[in-house]
C-alpha cells in the first residue's frame, strides 16, 4: 500500500517535471511564440478557477455561481497591493512581490467568501445560486463605481509578474493543495455534506461549519487565480469579471465532472484551447463552442470523467498490463 | 409628488414586462425544475421578429405581436424537444449548462443573422400622451401595462380552468402521480414552454417599444432579472412571478429615479438577497419541511 503510493507520487512528480521540461524546451527554442505562451498562462489560471470552484460545486455539491466576483475580488486587492509595493521602492525581487500580491488577495477573497458564505449557505439550491449571482454583480458594480481602482476605465499600471514559468509551478502548488483538500478529514466531511446532508450532520459532522469553510477556501483559490490574471494581463476592468464569465467557469466544472478534479483540468485545457483554436472562423467560433457543450452534455451528462479520477499510475499500469499480456500472446505462438 | 406618479407609472410599465418574462422562467422551472437560461434569448429573438414583420411587412400590430409569439412558441417548443427532453433524467447541472448553452447558441446565432449594431425597433403602437396634471402618459406605456396584465388574467383562468392547465398543475405537483393519472407529461410540458415563450416573446417586444432597440444580447440583463423576479416571488409559483416582476420593476425605477442610475442594478441585486435571507424560497413560497 505504502509502496504503491510511493510509487504513485514518483509517477506524477515525473510527469509534472516532463511536461514542465517540454514547455520550457519549446518556449526557449521559440517554437512556442508569445501568442501560445499567452494561451498556456491562461489556461493554468482557468485550471485554477475551475478547481476552486469544484470545491463548492464538485465536493460541496452547491450551485456557485458567482466565482468571477471572487477572482475580481482577488485581482483587485492585489494588484492594488503590488502597485503600493512597487511604488514604495523596496528592493525586493519580483517572485515575492508576486508570491505577497498572490496572498494578499487570497486571504481578501477568502475573507469575501467568509463573509458572503457565512449568511448565504442557509439556501439551497437555486436560491443561493442566485444570491451568488447578485453578490458577484455587487463586486462587479462596486469596482465599475469605485474611483481609486479605476473605475469602469479599469485599473492600469500593475506590474506584469506572472510568466509561464512561475504560473506553472503555482498551478501545480494549488493543484496538490486542493487534491490534498479532497482526501483530508475536512474535504471527506464536506463531501459527505453533498452525500447527505441530514445523515452527516446527524453523524456529528458541523454542517454549517464546513460549509462555509468550503466556501470560503473556494474563493480564497478563486482570489489568487484572479492574482496571477491581474499580474498576466497588467490591466484590469470590472466588464470582464461579468456574469458570464462565472458561468464560463461553472461550464467548466460541470463539464470535467462534478467533483473531479482531474476533469476540471482537462476540461478547462480544453475549453480554453478550443475557442482560441476556432479562431480561424471567428464569426462560427463561439456558435461551435455552444454546440459543442450542447452536445457533451446530451451525449455525456456526467461531465468527461464523472466523479471519478484520472490517474496515471493507474493508466501506466493498464498499458503494462496490456502490453504484457499482448507479449504471452505473441510469445505462445513463437513457440 | 408628480415625479413619484410619475415614476410610480414607470415602475409598473417596466415591471409589467419583467412579470411578463419571469412567468416564463418560472413555468418551465415549475414543470422540469430547470433555469431556462435561454428564456432572455427567446425574448430577444421574439422582439427581432417582431421588428421584421413591423418594418419588412408592414402587418398591422395585432399581427404583429400575434406573429411573434406564435413563431417563439414553436421555436420554444422545438428547443426543449431537441435540448432539454434527452436530459430529462440526468442530473439537473446538467440540464443547466445545456440551457447555457442554448443561451449562448441564440446569442450568437442572432449576431449571425441580424448582426451586432442594435436596430431602431419602430413605435408599432399608436402614440399620443396623456396628461393627467403634470403626469405624462404615452398611450404605448397604458397599452404595455395593460397588454401584460390581458394576458397575465388570461394566463390564470387558463392555469386555472381548462383541463390542460390542471395538467400543467398536476405535473409540476408530482409527475410520476400525474404520469399514473394518465396525463401525457411530454405534450404538458411542451405545452408549458409554449406558452412560456409566447409570453417571453410579448415582454420581448414589449421591451423592445419601450426602449425603441432591438440588438443580439438584449435578452441578458433583462432575463436575469426576470429571473430573479420569478426568485424574489418564489420560483415555480405563477403569482410569486407577477408580484417579483412588478417589484423589481418598481425598485429599478425607484432607485434610478431617486437614489442613483449607476447603482441601480446592485440594489435590486441587494434587496433580493436580503429577502432571501429572511425569506429563503421567495415570498410567496412555502417552506417544505425537510424530513429523512
Amino acid at each position: 500500500m505504502d509502496h504503491n503510493k510511493k510509487k504513485s507520487y514518483l509517477i506524477n512528480a515525473i510527469a509534472i517535471v516532463a511536461l514542465y521540461l517540454v514547455f520550457f524546451v519549446l518556449i526557449q527554442t521559440k517554437t512556442m511564440n508569445n501568442y501560445f505562451v499567452g494561451i498556456a498562462i491562461m489556461t493554468c489560471i482557468m485550471i485554477i478557477m475551475a478547481m476552486s470552484l469544484n470545491i463548492v460545486a464538485g465536493f460541496l455539491g452547491e450551485m456557485a455561481l458567482g466565482h468571477a466576483g471572487f477572482m475580481a475580488i482577488g485581482a483587485y486587492s492585489s494588484a492594488s497591493f503590488s502597485i503600493a509595493l512597487v511604488d514604495s521602492g523596496l528592493p525586493l525581487p519580483h517572485l515575492v512581490i508576486l508570491i505577497l500580491a498572490m496572498i494578499v488577495g487570497g486571504i481578501v477573497a477568502g475573507i469575501f467568501g467568509f463573509l458572503i458564505g457565512t449568511p448565504t449557505l442557509r439556501l439551497r439550491g437555486d436560491y443561493l445560486g442566485i444570491v451568488t449571482i447578485g453578490f458577484s454583480e455587487i463586486i462587479r458594480i462596486f469596482f465599475i463605481n469605485f474611483g481609486p481602482t479605476g473605475g469602469a476605465a479599469g485599473l492600469k499600471g500593475i506590474t506584469r509578474l506572472v510568466n509561464f514559468n512561475n504560473v506553472y509551478w503555482i498551478t501545480i502548488l494549488v493543484a496538490v493543495l486542493i487534491f490534498t483538500l479532497g482526501r483530508s478529514k475536512q474535504g471527506r466531511a464536506i463531501i459527505s455534506i453533498r452525500e447527505d446532508e441530514i445523515a452527516s450532520e446527524a453523524a456529528g459532522i458541523p454542517t454549517t461549519r464546513y460549509k462555509v469553510l468550503a466556501f470560503s477556501l473556494a474563493a480564497f483559490f478563486a482570489g489568487i487565480g484572479g492574482a496571477l490574471y491581474a499580474h498576466y494581463q497588467s490591466f484590469l476592468e470590472p466588464s470582464k469579471f461579468g456574469f458570464m464569465f462565472s458561468i464560463e467557469m461553472f461550464v467548466i466544472v460541470v463539464l470535467g465532472g462534478l467533483g473531479s478534479l482531474t476533469g476540471s483540468i482537462i476540461s478547462a485545457i480544453v475549453l480554453t484551447i478550443l475557442p482560441e483554436m476556432l479562431r480561424g472562423f471567428s464569426e462560427y467560433r463561439l456558435l461551435v463552442y455552444s454546440l459543442v457543450l450542447i452536445i457533451m452534455m446530451i451525449f455525456r451528462p456526467q461531465g468527461i470523467f464523472g466523479r471519478s479520477e484520472f490517474s496515471l499510475t493507474a493508466f501506466i499500469e493498464s498499458l503494462i498490463q496490456r502490453k504484457n499480456v499482448k507479449n504471452s500472446i505473441g510469445g505462445g505462438e513463437a513457440s | 409628488m408628480n415625479l413619484f406618479l410619475q415614476q410610480l407609472i414607470n415602475g409598473l410599465n417596466v415591471g409589467s414586462i419583467y412579470a411578463l418574462i419571469a412567468i416564463g422562467y418560472t413555468m418551465v422551472y415549475g414543470i422540469i425544475k430547470l433555469i431556462n437560461f435561454a428564456h432572455g434569448e427567446i425574448m430577444m429573438f421574439g422582439a427581432y421578429f417582431a421588428f421584421i414583420a413591423a418594418t419588412s411587412f408592414h402587418l398591422p400590430v395585432w399581427a404583429v405581436l400575434l406573429s411573434s409569439m406564435v413563431i417563439m412558441a414553436i421555436i420554444g417548443v422545438t428547443i426543449e424537444f431537441i435540448a432539454y427532453r434527452p436530459l430529462r433524467n440526468a442530473p439537473r447541472l446538467s440540464a443547466l449548462i445545456t440551457a447555457i448553452g442554448v443561451s449562448l447558441f441564440l446569442q450568437n446565432l442572432a449576431l449571425l443573422i441580424f448582426k451586432p449594431d442594435p436596430k431602431v425597433m419602430p413605435k408599432i403602437f399608436p402614440e399620443t400622451i396623456y396628461k393627467l396634471g403634470e403626469i405624462e402618459i404615452s398611450s404605448t406605456t397604458l397599452i404595455t401595462i395593460g397588454l401584460s396584465i390581458f394576458f397575465m388574467v388570461l394566463l390564470d383562468l387558463y392555469i386555472r380552468k381548462t383541463k390542460q392547465g390542471r395538467a400543467m398543475r398536476a405535473v409540476s405537483e408530482d409527475k410520476d402521480a400525474a404520469i399514473l393519472m394518465g396525463i401525457n407529461v411530454n405534450r404538458t410540458i411542451s405545452l408549458t414552454f409554449a406558452v412560456g415563450s409566447a409570453l417571453g416573446a410579448l415582454g420581448g417586444v414589449l421591451y423592445s417599444v419601450a426602449y425603441i432597440q432591438v440588438y443580439p444580447t438584449m435578452g441578458v440583463m433583462p432575463g436575469l432579472k426576470a429571473f430573479i423576479a420569478a426568485v424574489l416571488g418564489g420560483i415555480g409559483i405563477i403569482p410569486g412571478a407577477m408580484l417579483g416582476g412588478f417589484i423589481i420593476g418598481m425598485v429599478e425605477t425607484m432607485t434610478k429615479a431617486y437614489l442613483s442610475t449607476t447603482w441601480a442594478d446592485a440594489i435590486v441585486f441587494g434587496i433580493l438577497i436580503v429577502v432571501l435571507l429572511f425569506k429563503p424560497t421567495g415570498i410567496l413560497g412555502k417552506n417544505t419541511r425537510e424530513k429523512v
